[in-house]
């Protein structure tokens, strides 16, 4: 053997452990790395009870509601098997609107409600000129949502 | 076979081929970013949903395939280095480290303007940002190690484990959005079905890849030039490179 070889071998294998090492890691800590957590795992108990975790899922059509006056939205968050209603009040990001994606940070009140302290807006991979959305809209593509939501939050925002 | 690969690994060629290929990457790399820039701001419509603020893109998602494919690149050289003892290899690597930190940089700080009015955060602890931090440290850590010896061998060699240990990060930062849930959007282009995003929107930020993949290579050939004078100072073959030019 070579000692050309050798070295190839032992960097090779360097490798192949810090690989190894690595992954045996991230699936240890599978849970702590996860950023948010699905509706599905939250009805399942998953979720902590009285700590600070965050929820991830799509804002349902139809459910935002928000009294006049007040800074206080409620809206039901999917992940098209459970839901949960989300409680925030305060300024919702520009992308927040029905049909989108958002991830709130908060803590699971008693009666079920997920008390948000911060909501953010999760953007998908599609990007589209306006045109092309209002044409797979017509045809009932689910992708594209419709930004109801935001107007009606940027009229009643202070 | 081997015959261009001795040749290529003597300091006085190398130097030599990088100063002719600079300026064909150099201007091809101008003026694609030009075209992509003026494709990327004023040809492509406005998102949908996003509207203008999706061009950052334009600027992003180059930076952030070459922070990338940089790290791998200096991984690769590293590991030629070390294992066949090539002084060049081991350039080659130091060279890529502040061009891929820089772009690392540029990416942190896209995604952060980008993050604020649209996710509506400047930072989170996300799988995905979080990794591209790493990946940061990691550059800034193979320079420093490198900067804290005084004999360019021994840094080499400490340096070239950093840099391949530091390859692992790599998969984690690209796949980390398919991997755990995660704020930032899952890939657009590189997946197997078709890209999504509008062919209007696609062609500007290829070309833009393209530059900034050939800016790289432009910018690559100066650090190696002056890499292999800061190695070879006492060589004699740069009096004649001087007598030459």
């Amino acid at each position: 053997m070579t000692p050309r070889r050798r070295r190839l071998i032992l960097v090779g294998l360097m490798l192949l452990g810090v690989a190894g090492a690595v992954v045996l890691a991230l699936t240890a800590f599978q849970e702590n790395l996860l950023y948010y957590y699905t509706p599905t795992q939250v009805s399942a108990g998953e979720a902590p009870r009285d700590r600070v975790f965050r929820v991830g899922g799509m804002v349902t059509a139809g459910s935002f509601k928000r009294e006049p006056g007040s800074l206080e939205a409620r809206f039901v968050l999917t992940d098209y098997e459970n839901d949960i209603v989300v409680s925030y009040t305060g300024v919702l990001p520009d992308l927040f609107r029905e049909g989108q994606g958002i991830v709130a940070r908060g803590k699971l009140g008693a009666d079920g409600v997920f008390v948000a302290e911060e909501v953010l807006a999760k953007h998908d991979e599609n990007y589209m000129p306006p045109d092309v959305a209002d044409t797979l809209r017509k045809q009932g593509d689910k992708r594209v949502t419709t930004p109801i939501a935001t107007s009606t939050v940027e009229n009643e925002a202070p | 076979m081997w015959l261009w690969f001795h040749k290529l690994s003597s300091p006085p060629h190398a130097f030599r081929t990088a100063g002719r290929l600079r300026p064909w990457f150099f201007w091809p790399a101008v003026l694609l970013i030009a075209i992509g820039t003026f494709g990327g701001l004023v040809l492509a419509p406005e998102d949908y949903q996003q509207k203008d603020a999706f061009r950052i893109l334009y600027v992003h998602v180059p930076s952030a395939s070459l922070s990338l494919m940089v790290y791998v690149a200096m991984a690769v050289g590293a590991a030629i280095g070390l294992i066949w003892r090539m002084k060049l290899a081991h350039a080659f690597a130091a060279a890529c480290a502040p061009i891929g930190a820089w772009f690392t940089v540029l990416t942190l700080a896209t995604g952060s303007i980008y993050g604020k009015p649209m996710w509506g955060t400047w930072w989170e602890w996300d799988p995905r940002l979080t990794s591209e931090l790493i990946l940061l440290f990691l550059y800034l850590g193979y320079m420093a190690l490198r900067a804290s010896f005084d004999d360019t061998q021994r840094a080499d060699r400490a340096s070239a484990i950093l840099a391949i240990v530091g390859v692992v990060n790599v998969p984690i930062v690209k796949y980390s959005v398919v991997w755990w849930n995660s704020l930032h959007q899952g890939p657009s282009i590189s997946k197997l079905s078709a890209p999504s995003i509008h062919g209007s929107m696609l062609w500007p930020l290829l070309v833009m890849m393209l530059g900034f993949v050939l800016y790289f290579a432009a910018v690559m050939c100066d650090r190696i030039r002056s890499e292999i004078l800061r190695r070879e100072r006492n060589a004699s073959w740069l009096s004649e490179i001087d007598a030459e030019t």
